[in-house]
């Protein structure tokens, strides 16, 4: 706990608060979680003018102190000082869209009404006058009665007057709430009128101006270009995530193969080098390689929500999404899913409907994530071949095409099954701003990526490392004598004999029940489990990748290639999934339902797979 | 002025101001967002896009605002063109 005085960034969606809490603090941010809720907290510090550090928390966007989502709960508990594990703020910077004070300014009265200490921040200046709107900020500062400050964070204009505006309200006394029980004028008809004076008091002149954000809609949205378009962007980043990431794989490939030399160069055969060389670098080091394709995937979804496309591809998905019983906003956390299931299920947040956003949570897993790419991507090389379809397209191209379209397909059906039975229920709404558009600061979508590639990594450096070291410790002992092999003698061998008896009607053999257990930690450990065991098998080789896929070719039928991947499609193999499903739901009941329904899916599946494959005699 | 219509009769680019909202039609958090995002009588309204795949949601400019509704929370905003 620092004895720091507080200063709470809150504003409406879309006022550009986050890109003025990154001006504000720079790099220097902690994220963490708000204790119960899995609302991120994003804190920083930052230095008055006087040299006085504070510490500046930025709050989720909210409409009103009545809140109608977890996240807006935080902000209205945090302002009124009721919030679990966070201090009554000294002081609030309240940031409001300078081109849309009709709406924001409600809030700020609102708030304003609490009776802390407020600044009010006068956002996206520029844009505002860009689009021909000329206000005068010393009118609203004297209607309002608090400070306010004409400001553009993402081109840092502003910032010094507001931090010494800050200053001045920071006096180092206790803050006290006007109203203490934090219930204040919520008449939001009443509130909303007297913005709307006040908006057009300080309105100097208001010229109309051709505005970018109208005629790209008119593209965007048009109702046969816009979804044109919208499919066309989809395509261009699910084939940027396999162009462009060839390169940096290849890069990663170089630097584990330097190290495991450098490993089995320095130290004498035994023990130690065979764990360091074939457990953790072979391990870590075939996860490791899927960095840059996940950073590829995040990177275009963090631009297109910066930029605003996504409410947009929301818009045009409504139709689609009703459906199944979905709405449009159920099309952002599913796009994220592509990326990772986890912030997928968490922008689920952003759903009102309780109904609707559980539907959404259920199917999210279903969503082909980066974590299959590297199962996907080895058993495809290893045993579909290489040939062409058809000018252009390639089999195995194709194949991984068929995998994503069968996870979109298979979540639509679940979502329309489960809307008529475990979550019936009236269809939810979809009511949306669209934000203007804008340009995407580079620094911020850096930020953003910069955060998710340190969770990765953290993730291959913990959980990963750690399951594929129990796993190479448990395959390697007993020691195999002559003539016996390694994978099948070792304790891991014992256990997956175990299993291989429930998978062996549906074609999976003992290599694939080997690295179904550690898959339960994250799904890309089975190519990780793969690589340690055949290394271990075979220690004169090196756990290269071409190598893996060489003894897969040699080790598996088609069919069972087949069918593996059917399994991949549809099981829950990831602990991280269940775990964030339970926090969002609050209890293991539908944690406990959606490993049972997709990992059922996932046998029946799988097993038609084998089957239908072993039958036309492939 | 002209009689008021459905804001989803609206035809696109008409100006319109907001005559009435028919508050029982909607469900407590639609009206609560409804009001939030600065639906009000007498605020001026205008239907920017129709989302494609038949009946997709609307895109309206309401005040300064773009906002997304569906068809049928459109349907109980009553609308004065403005000739």
């Amino acid at each position: 706990m620092t004895s720091l005085p507080l200063v709470a960034l809150v504003g409406n969606p879309n006022a550009g608060k986050s890109a003025l809490f990154n001006a504000l603090t720079g790099a220097r941010q902690k994220v963490g979680n708000y204790p119960g809720v899995t609302v991120e907290r994003h804190s920083g510090r930052l230095a008055l003018p006087d040299g006085r550090p504070v510490e500046l928390v930025d709050l989720p966007g909210a409409y009103s102190l009545d809140p109608s989502s977890p996240d807006e709960r935080v902000t209205r508990d945090v302002v009124t000082g009721t919030q679990d594990g966070e201090r009554l703020p000294d002081a609030l910077i309240v940031v409001v869209d300078a081109a849309n004070l009709d709406n924001h300014l409600r809030f700020t009265l609102q708030l304003i009404a609490l009776g802390l200490p407020i600044v009010v921040a006068l956002n996206m200046f520029d844009l505002a006058e860009r689009d021909g709107l000329k206000l005068d900020p010393a009118v609203l500062e004297r209607e309002l009665g608090v400070p306010v400050v004409a400001t553009v964070a993402v081109r840092r204009r502003g910032l010094d007057e507001l931090k010494a505006r800050l200053g001045g309200l920071i006096v180092g006394g206790p803050v006290r709430l006007r109203a203490s029980t934090g219930h204040v004028d919520d008449d939001i008809v009443t509130l909303q009128r007297r913005a709307r004076a006040l908006s057009a008091a300080a309105t100097i002149s208001e010229t109309p101006a051709r505005r970018w954000t109208h005629m790209l809609d008119a593209v965007l949205l048009h109702p046969v270009s816009g979804p044109i378009l919208l499919l066309a962007i989809l395509f261009v980043m699910f084939q940027a995530v396999f162009a462009w990431s060839q390169a940096p794989v290849g890069w990663i490939e170089a630097l584990c193969a330097l190290l495991q030399n450098w490993v089995s160069a320095t130290l004498p055969a035994g023990f130690v080098r065979s764990f360091l060389s074939d457990g953790v670098i072979a391990g870590v080091g075939a996860v490791i390689v899927f960095l840059p394709q996940i950073l590829i995937l995040f990177a275009f979804i963090l631009v297109l929500e910066a930029t605003g496309y996504m409410v947009r591809a929301a818009f045009l998905m409504d139709r689609l999404m009703a459906g199944v019983g979905l709405s449009g906003r159920a099309f952002i956390p599913l796009l994220s899913s592509f990326a990772c299931a986890v912030p997928g299920i968490m922008a689920t947040r952003t759903i009102d409907d309780e109904k609707d956003r559980l539907t959404t949570i259920l199917i999210a897993p279903l969503m082909t994530c980066s974590a299959r790419l590297p199962v996907y991507t080895l058993v495809i090389a290893a045993l579909i071949p290489d040939t062409r379809v058809a000018p252009l397209i390639g089999l195995q191209g194709l194949v991984m095409f068929a995998l994503y379209v069968l996870g979109i397909v298979a979540a639509f059906v679940a979502a329309l099954v489960l809307r008529k039975t475990v979550t019936r229920g009236p269809s939810s709404g979809f009511m949306m701003e669209m934000p203007k558009y804008q340009w995407p600061r580079l620094g911020d979508v850096a930020l953003g990526l910069w955060s998710r590639a340190v969770i990765f990594l953290k993730r291959a450096g913990t959980t990963i490392a750690a399951t594929v070291a129990l796993l190479w410790l448990l395959s390697s002992y007993p020691v195999a004598q002559a003539g016996q092999k390694q994978s099948e003698v070792s304790i891991a061998g014992h256990i997956a004999s175990g299993i291989e008896v429930v998978v062996r009607p549906i074609g999976f053999n003992h290599d694939i029940a080997l690295a179904l257990l550690p898959a339960m930690a994250a799904r890309e450990a089975a190519v990780g489990a793969m690589a340690t065991v055949y290394a271990i098998d075979n220690p004169e080789d090196q756990a290269g990748k071409g190598k893996l896929a060489e003894n897969l070719r040699g080790r598996w039928s088609l069919p069972t290639a087949l069918a593996f991947l059917m399994w991949f499609v549809f099981a829950p193999q990831c602990i991280s999934t269940i775990a964030v499903t339970r926090r969002e739901t609050n209890g293991w009941k539908w944690p406990a339902f959606m490993v049972g329904y997709l990992f059922a899916a996932a046998y029946i599946m799988a097993g038609i797979t084998y089957w239908l494959a072993v039958a036309v005699g492939l | 002025m002209k009689l008021p219509i459905c804001l989803d009769s609206l035809p696109r680019h008409q100006r319109a101001t907001v005559a009435g909202i028919d508050w029982a039609h909607l469900s407590v958090p639609e009206a609560r967002r409804l009001r939030e995002l600065g639906v009000d009588e007498g605020v001026g309204i205008e239907v920017l896009h129709r989302a494609p795949f038949g009946a997709g949601p609307i895109a309206c400019r309401i005040g300064r605002m773009t906002v997304a509704l569906r068809r049928a929370v459109a349907g109980s905003i009553h609308v004065s063109p403005i000739a």
